[in-house]
């Protein structure tokens, strides 16, 4: 290079030219050994610190409280724990302060009775007023009758659309209306880089990179906002390490089943009072997993197909800021809390049209929902779930929030009312074990990212190959980590 | 390398050693490429005072205190800073090395060219500055809802638009990507640079965080090189107050040759001194001087030696003396590459908004003279 750049002495109508310009500035560039950055950068300090002396009064030092602070959440001991710690007391502040109004928005929307039932197990009024006690499926029925539209209307419009909704805004905006305010008032209190910081050895390990941790964080709400979140990872190989993996945090679509089955199932096979704790813990548990899983698969690929060691970087620890609740209540309502429920309704309403359809279409001896479900039946098995729960995954691939949902109407297949005092009932009675909770917590865990996600994968990486195989490696670990629990089960039991 | 050898002789141990609790001051970096310049651009230089915090859990990364910022690094990164132990002074600034760069204060250039009036209403603002320093709290403080949100085209870095009006003048605000530094060539810091030298805003809102404004004013400085059409926004001032620092807004805007606003844009504190410090600048009522960093006499001959050059093959260029350090830098491909294909002689093309010609001081007044 520099052989080069000696050959034509810079000046006279040459100089015109911008090869010679460059030849010139590489010329006049040797003398300073590839430090020119390094002085620009050193007198601009200089000029910083001089400018910091005559204006600034005190010199910049965080209190020993925010110190002790800081030890607490990153120190050998209570590092890790307290991380832990935060994660179960967001995820037990969600769980018990969303039961009261996911029960009172069921009691409304679509109940036997209205809030009859609400009213006596939470306030003890036993005799409830009459115009609280029929929902709004009620009275839509009602309402349809009186029309005298075909069954085939009602069916569709009432069974079908309507209650594919109220299950989706009953079970999942009281969660989100919680977890995500939460979560945001962690993050602007500052408390992201901090996790980064304790997770970076995990990463190193993994060949990955340090920021990834904060990734995920990001995908605790969406996964697609996580994989956008990847591009404050620089280097590429490590971007797509944190892009392909995003999907194993589970997002806020997810929580809901997860929270769902930890609740009904998991807990319910231990004494009363500990439900929420159970509860919390097989949450910290499955995103432990989630986590597990995602460390794994980096490893994998930093090996296998991105091969590389993890890059440099440098992560700046901001200092604690006060969150502004207000602005947080404001912005985690309507930016994520709307948001995440617009679109699950724009999903679940032409799902569950379409499950009430399928379900009235006569294939052979039964429905074309029945016949679909026998297909599905032995695949679902030999990985631990069934035909329907595969049906509903299938279903939920716009939005995951509608597995639930989903499933609750395969179930219900020729029931009109549902039993909302114990919904357990409805799984039991379908042949649910702890290894189906088990298997469908991590099937819902690992599973293919939902459509939104995979777009902005395909925005971000361009790349037709690395948007399948952040679909397919997924499903490999899903449909892997399920048929070992199922394979567990049959030997052991 | 001659340096190592030099800093052995002086005591010097790797950062990566340095005891949690103990301050040291940099003696040398052992390293080239990203890490090096993005080291530097955090103020890890020759003399520079640091201190090692705390360790994470399983004692790597360590928490550094350099410049009243906290930073992260890797044992494995860390290990490449040299540093002399017990030197360093955190609780004042550091002082530079004896052998640093020539330390007089910048004399102050008469330049800014005042913008003839412009095609459209509407005014463009820039908005720079570092991470972490409530950039996008002041975005949406000035901006209400009126926003619009989208990527730099062709790139995947998110680029937020907004607009306000102040005094019967539509303010148009783009945010730019946070960076620490213009020189170290990331995605961010390539946009942010090109809209700052070629997107001709008529003002470059600056947003320096006031907790730690010694680092933020890297990037102040950097700038101030590029355009003298800027406002220094001063922000998380409740912050610093909280912590007990106090900043003499008015002395930093004499320094810096330009208007210096503390804001706290959290409650809003001070957003009509910086929309009324925008308007002026914008509009020319208010006559910047930007300081102009001097460097050591052979950088000075080297770059003065380079600037004919970049005028003639580049004419019409914005700032022909930043272009040629870079040049002389070299460690900017994309801009060698753009200089090399020509594409930087026409500015206004880039960017799509119609360009002046007397917004390009080295080309002078007149051009079609």
């Amino acid at each position: 290079m520099s052989g080069e750049a000696k050959r034509k002495p810079p000046g006279g109508a040459d100089s015109l030219r911008p090869e010679a310009l460059l030849r010139h500035a590489e010329d006049l560039r040797e003398p300073f050994a590839g430090r020119v950055h390094e002085r620009v950068t050193q007198r601009a300090y200089a000029f910083a610190e001089e400018t910091a002396c005559a204006c600034v009064s005190k010199g910049p030092e965080r209190g020993n409280s925010e110190r002790l602070f800081d030890r607490l959440l990153t120190s050998r001991i209570t590092g890790i724990p307290v991380m832990v710690g935060h994660l179960g007391i967001v995820f037990w502040l969600t769980i018990v302060g969303a039961n009261v109004p996911s029960a009172f928005l069921a009691g409304i929307l679509m109940e036997e009775g209205g809030l009859t039932g609400w009213l006596a197990a939470y306030l003890g009024i036993e005799s409830a007023p009459a115009f609280l006690s029929f929902s709004v499926y009620e009275g839509l029925l009602a309402l349809f009758a009186w029309l005298h539209a075909p069954a085939w209307l009602t069916g569709f419009l009432v069974d079908g659309v309507y209650l594919g909704l109220a299950w989706v805004v009953s079970v999942m905006l009281p969660p989100m209306a919680i977890f995500f305010p939460l979560f945001t008032i962690l993050e602007d209190l500052g408390y992201l880089p901090r996790v980064a910081l304790n997770m970076d050895r995990f990463f190193r390990a993994a060949g990955a990179h340090g920021k990834q941790a904060l990734t995920m964080a990001m995908g605790f709400g969406c996964n697609a906002a996580g994989v956008i979140a990847c591009r404050i990872i620089e280097s590429p190989r490590e971007r797509l390490i944190a892009l392909l993996t995003n999907n194993f945090v589970p997002c806020n679509g997810r929580w809901p089943t997860l929270i769902m089955v930890a609740s009904l199932f998991v807990a319910a096979s231990f004494p009363a009072g500990m439900t929420s704790l159970v509860t919390v813990a097989t949450l910290v548990f499955v995103t432990a997993v989630g986590v597990a899983a995602t460390l794994a698969v980096s490893f994998f690929l930093s090996r296998t197909l991105l091969k590389g060691v993890a890059s440099s970087f440098t992560l700046e620890i901001p200092p604690f800021r006060r969150p502004q609740i207000g602005r947080v209540l404001y912005t985690s309502f309507i930016d994520r809390t709307l948001f995440v429920l617009r679109r699950a309704v724009v999903c679940a309403a032409p799902a569950g049209g379409l499950i009430w359809l399928l379900g009235a279409i006569p294939v052979g001896d039964g429905s074309a929902f029945s016949a679909l479900r026998e297909l599905l039946d032995p695949v679902g098995m030999a990985i631990g779930l069934d035909g329907v729960i595969l049906i509903a995954f299938i279903f939920a691939i716009p939005a995951n929030e509608i597995v639930v949902p989903t499933i609750i109407m395969g179930y219900m297949q020729g029931n009109r009312m549902m039993e909302m005092d114990d919904p357990s009932r409805l799984f039991l009675d379908n042949g649910w074990t702890l290894t189906t909770a088990v298997c469908l917590l991590l099937f819902s865990l690992l599973h293919y990212p939902c459509t939104t996600t995979t777009l902005t994968i395909w925005k971000e990486t361009r790349s037709i190959k690395w948007t399948l195989l952040s679909n397919v490696i997924p499903l490999v670990a899903a449909v892997g980590a399920c048929a070992a629990v199922a394979a567990v089960e049959r030997i052991w039991g | 390398m001659a340096e190592a050898e030099r800093s052995k002789s002086r005591g010097a141990v790797s950062l990566a050693d340095l005891k949690p609790g103990t301050a040291a001051a940099v003696s040398h970096l052992r390293l080239d490429g990203l890490l090096y310049r993005r080291l530097l651009d955090l103020g890890i230089v020759e003399g520079t005072a640091i201190e090692a915090v705390y360790a994470g859990p399983s004692g790597d990364p360590v928490v550094y205190r350099v410049r009243g910022a906290h930073v992260a690094l890797r044992k494995a990164d860390a290990s490449l800073v040299m540093v002399v132990p017990g030197v360093g002074d955190l609780d004042r600034p550091a002082r530079a090395p004896a052998d640093g760069p020539t330390r007089s204060m910048p004399k102050p250039r008469a330049e800014t060219p005042p913008r003839a009036a412009s095609d459209e209403d509407m005014l463009t603002v820039a908005l720079a500055g570092n991470p972490n320093t409530g950039k996008s709290t002041v975005f949406n403080a000035l901006t209400g809802m009126r926003q619009h949100v989208g990527n730099w085209p062709g790139k995947t870095v998110m680029r937020a638009e907004g607009r306000w009006e102040h005094v019967g003048r539509r303010f148009r605000l783009v945010d730019l990507p946070g960076t620490y530094s213009l020189l170290s060539t990331s995605v961010e810091e390539e946009i942010a640079r090109d809209f700052v030298l070629f997107g001709n805003p008529d003002c470059t809102v600056i947003v320096a965080d006031a907790t730690c404004l010694e680092r933020n004013l890297n990037l102040v400085a950097q700038i101030l090189q590029i355009t003298g059409r800027a406002v220094v926004c001063v922000n998380l001032i409740d912050e610093a107050e909280r912590r007990g620092i106090g900043i003499d807004i008015t002395a930093l805007g004499s320094l810096l040759g330009v208007p210096a606003v503390g804001t706290a844009a959290r409650t809003g504190r001070g957003l009509d001194a910086l929309r009324e410090a925008v308007f002026g600048v914008s509009t020319g009522a208010i006559a910047t001087r930007p300081m102009i960093l001097r460097y050591d006499e052979d950088l000075e001959r080297a770059v003065d030696e380079l600037v004919p050059g970049v005028e003639a093959s580049l004419p019409g260029i914005p700032n022909a003396r930043w272009i040629a350090m870079r040049l002389l830098d070299g460690g900017d491909h994309r801009l060698v590459e753009e200089v090399r294909n020509g594409i930087l002689a026409e500015p206004s093309g880039r960017t799509g908004a119609a360009s002046l010609p007397s917004a390009a001081p080295p080309a002078g007044r007149e051009p079609g003279r």
